[in-house]
């Protein structure tokens, strides 16, 4: 593309900061042909130690999910 | 947020480029990810997470509609991780 790789590696930087503000801000992502950034609030709950057996609390969080479109689930099936 | 408006917004953080320029590095980097993982690589992106296969085993599943029993073949499947500063970032 005749792009200077210090001026690319800028561009991808910006890329992926883009994607993390927004889902910082509550804000799913769709990247068609790619697939789908979600983010999902989670209660507390308890959870256990599974070495220990210990009861602990699981503090209530922000996870990102992610969902393969089609085409990306078609490209890896037989990898 | 949609491809075309993380085109826009990249666009507008980056000086001097248009917005076919930087759509065609947006697809780049989304069809290198894509490469990548189908020919069984893993990615990892510092600081925002990783995406590598995960093997799913052959299994026996059942049409819901029609109750007929089916195969289902062995695959891969791609799986995310959120990377652990961000992760941080999101729950601070």
């Amino acid at each position: 593309m005749g792009l200077p790789r210090n001026e690319t590696q800028l561009i991808v930087e910006a890329v992926f900061d883009t994607l993390k503000e927004t889902l910082q801000k509550n804000e799913s992502i769709k990247v068609s042909g790619f697939g789908t950034f979600n983010i999902r609030n989670k209660n507390s709950r308890v959870g256990r130690n599974p070495k220990t057996k210990e009861e602990v609390e699981i503090t209530p969080r922000r996870v990102i999910t992610f969902k393969a479109s089609d085409q990306l689930k078609e490209a890896v099936e037989k990898a | 947020m949609t491809k075309s408006e993380l085109i826009e917004k990249v666009t507008e953080k980056v000086e001097g480029l248009t917005k076919k320029q930087v759509e065609a590095i947006v697809n780049t980097i989304f069809d290198g990810m894509k490469d990548a993982l189908a020919t069984g690589g893993k990615i990892e992106i510092r600081g925002f997470g990783n995406f590598r296969l995960k093997q799913r085993k052959e299994k026996t599943a059942r049409n819901p509609r029609t109750g007929e029993q089916v195969q289902v073949a062995p695959k891969k499947v791609v799986h995310f991780k959120t990377g652990k500063p961000f992760h941080i970032a999101l729950n601070s």
